[in-house]
């Protein structure tokens, strides 16, 4: 019997979630907004390591294989187009600045 | 060992609260590099060993290094002395600090053998892993890596004409 409950993931999980979504609903600053996507991920993924512990099933850890991959790439993109955008000239990160996008 | 989890739990959710409301970003990062640590030991608790390096050797190093980095390159607010000030301030590291040296000390408490009885299951291996992996799920590799060709482009890209504006 594993040490942390189903029921119990899925809950942590959840707020975890719900922490990382606030964060990208509240902060404007990007590099926070990246960090909370991040946190949402991870969220994500911990649902899915504790259903294969729940069901026993490998498939699980599988999944949180690809979930590591898509982070890491979501995570480098998302920081090149940080730096694109500071590189421009911007004088803060705020998100709200960039939905002007002329090149 | 419930106890344990529920700490590490616990500091999984401070840290995260810490980081969505930090002001410093590099502060931030600190937190979150704690926040996933605590979560390693979450996975290594649901057995899942395997998961729990790569988290470390993936999340809390390298994109960890990446956020740090790219922190470093925007040199965002106040000048270089002042900011080192305010880093070397303990206010700065001491949230990360203590909330480390709780996931730290759950290790420490975790290596000792436990006198406990054994679990009957076994657990998931990273050989269990591989053969799905690679199995039933080989096509789900070649579109991550079709996924990593396509992000290492795009950043390659982007990268590329903000060095040639310098």
């Amino acid at each position: 019997m594993p040490a942390f409950p189903f029921n119990d993931t899925v809950l942590l999980a959840t707020v975890l979630f719900s922490v990382g979504l606030t964060g990208v609903l509240v902060r404007r600053n990007m590099v926070f907004m990246l960090m909370s996507l991040d946190i949402m991920l991870n969220a994500a993924a911990l649902v899915f390591v504790g259903a294969g512990a729940r069901w026993h099933d490998a498939v699980g850890q599988v999944m949180f294989l690809l979930i590591l991959a898509l982070a890491a790439v979501e995570t480098a993109v998302g920081l090149a187009i940080i730096l694109r955008l500071h590189a421009q000239g911007r004088p803060t990160l705020d998100a709200d600045t960039g939905n002007l996008l002329q090149g | 060992m419930h106890a344990l989890a529920l700490l590490a739990a616990s500091v999984t959710i401070i840290g995260a609260i810490m980081v969505i409301t930090r002001k410093v970003a590099v502060h931030a990062v600190l937190y979150l590099v704690v926040t996933l640590l605590a979560l390693a030991a979450l996975l290594v608790m649901l057995g899942a060993s395997f998961a729990a390096m790569l988290e470390i050797i993936i999340y809390a190093g390298a994109i960890m290094v990446l956020f740090v980095f790219v922190i470093m390159m925007l040199n965002l607010g106040q000048s270089d002395s002042a900011r080192e000030k305010e880093w070397l301030r303990p206010r700065a590291w001491l949230g990360p600090g203590i909330l480390a040296a709780i996931v730290c000390a759950e290790l420490l408490y975790c290596i000792s053998p436990f006198s406990g009885s054994l679990p009957t299951i076994p657990p998931i291996t990273a050989h269990d892993v591989g053969l799905s992996l690679f199995g039933r799920y080989v096509l789900m590799v070649e579109l991550v890596s079709f996924l990593l060709l396509s992000g290492l482009i795009s950043a390659f890209h982007i990268g590329r004409n903000w060095m040639e504006d310098r």
